[in-house]
């Protein structure tokens, strides 16, 4: 238990999540303070680059091993699950429509690569290894989400667009081809190729994440504020916020003691399960279900699950990870 | 100068759906529009920013598409198909333009 809070503790004032914290205390403030556009843009980028190669890279060293194939068959069905339990736990403790319920629990089935990136800097930190592959877990469990909240309407008498391109687009949405195209080009070049660009992508690598965080603050903040004006999302709401990443983060570091992973995979295992997504399925659910309100669910990701995961959640599924696949 | 009368079409609608849009346009033989980004406004759930979107899907777009009145019909029905489940505003108004011949 001991270990639980120091290492919550040490995350609480590492530079990333106090610059997390700048940002949000900022925005709460009615701070000007902003981050330009095109430049959270280029530092998302640079960081799924930098993640990609260097999970490649790492790859290309150990090899894939027998258990690529299971985390990705993991993945695949905790993205399918989650939103089931999500949905079915929405209509018990909130009076959200089906569309809104579904489009809710799409979010967290999904992922956050921020959150991933957050929880692969913490075991950096603490000297924890894991699998270089997990990027390509993290990529695989963007979509299959989607597909459940769909199904979820569907099933309910609901109508969810049906336009063939939206698979696709959710499929090719510029991150998962950034951080799959950077991972193959790791695996391709190896340890060669990350020596030549090492001082690019692995030295400022956290520099760059806490400007990143720092306009993650500014948005999630900014949000918080709306939330204070009286917005759509309740005290049960929110709860179901903080509940559901332990929910999915159990699920999560259970299919990884299954599978087999290493501490650091379990621990980035159970962070993928436990994160909700924020970009891709907003935009896919504002295609296919537009009725949903976006308050909701981006207020909930954002503004709740998001603020929990890092600084609460990623000490504690390392934690967690570390004691059950450590030994 | 001569001044031959058009109509001015304005659509704003979610970043999202921008390239579903125009290639409704194009579909229907609108050819001609303009997009701009929207950088914020107030509406049914109060007031938005492009500031502090973490995502495109919570941009807006406008279209300004000039036609002819003939034209105007078959360009609502293709917007509209599009706007139609979604947030946005589609507008028209009479203006006036000088190379009849581009509209």
């Amino acid at each position: 238990m001991d270990s639980v809070f120091a290492l919550a503790a040490a995350n609480l004032v590492s530079p990333v999540i106090l610059s997390f914290a700048l940002g949000l205390l900022a925005a709460l403030a009615r701070s000007d303070l902003s981050v330009p556009e095109a430049a959270a843009k280029a530092l998302s980028i640079y960081l799924l680059f930098a993640i990609g190669f260097k999970g490649g890279a790492a790859v290309a060293e150990s090899g894939f091993g027998g258990t690529l194939a299971l985390g990705l068959l993991a993945g695949v069905i905790l993205s399918f699950a989650i939103p089931l339990v999500a949905f079915a736990l929405l209509r018990v403790v909130s009076r959200l429509s089906v569309v809104d319920a579904a489009a809710v629990a799409a979010h967290y089935g999904s992922i956050s690569i921020v959150t991933f990136v957050a929880a692969t800097a913490a075991l950096q930190s603490q000297g924890i290894a894991y699998e270089g592959w997990m990027v390509a877990v993290a990529a695989a469990m963007e979509a299959p989400a989607i597909l459940s909240a769909l199904w979820l309407v569907a099933r309910k008498g609901g109508a969810a667009e049906q336009e063939e391109g939206l698979l696709r687009e959710v499929l090719l949405n510029g991150s998962i081809v950034l951080l799959v195209g950077s991972f193959l080009i790791g695996v391709a070049t190896g340890a060669e190729g990350l020596a030549k660009i090492e001082s690019f992508i692995v030295a400022p690598f956290t520099g760059v994440l806490c400007l990143f965080l720092l306009d993650m603050g500014l948005i999630a903040g900014r949000g918080l504020r709306e939330m204070r004006r009286g917005g759509p999302v309740s005290p049960a709401l929110i709860g179901f916020g903080l509940l559901m990443p332990l929910i999915g983060g159990a699920a999560g570091l259970a299919s990884a003691l299954l599978i087999g992973l290493s501490p650091g995979g379990a621990a980035l295992m159970t962070t993928l399960a436990a994160s909700a997504s924020y970009i891709a399925v907003p935009a896919a659910m504002r295609v296919a279900l537009p009725e949903a309100n976006p308050s909701v669910y981006l207020t909930l990701s954002l503004g709740v699950t998001f603020p929990f995961n890092l600084t609460v959640g990623i000490p504690l599924y390392i934690a967690a990870a570390v004691a059950l696949a450590g030994g | 100068m001569i001044r031959h009368k058009a109509k001015r079409v304005e659509i704003v609608i979610e970043a999202i759906m921008a390239r579903r849009l125009a290639a409704a346009l194009t579909e229907a033989g609108v050819t001609g529009f303009t997009v701009l980004p929207v950088e914020g406004g107030s509406g049914r759930s109060g007031p938005w920013s492009r500031e502090g979107q973490v995502t495109r899907a919570g941009g807006m777009n406008a279209f300004v598409c000039i036609v002819r009145e003939e034209r105007l019909d078959a360009l609502l029905e293709a917007a509209y198909r599009v706007v139609e489940r979604h947030i946005g505003v589609i507008c028209v108004t009479d203006c006036e333009v000088l190379r009849a011949e581009r509209f």
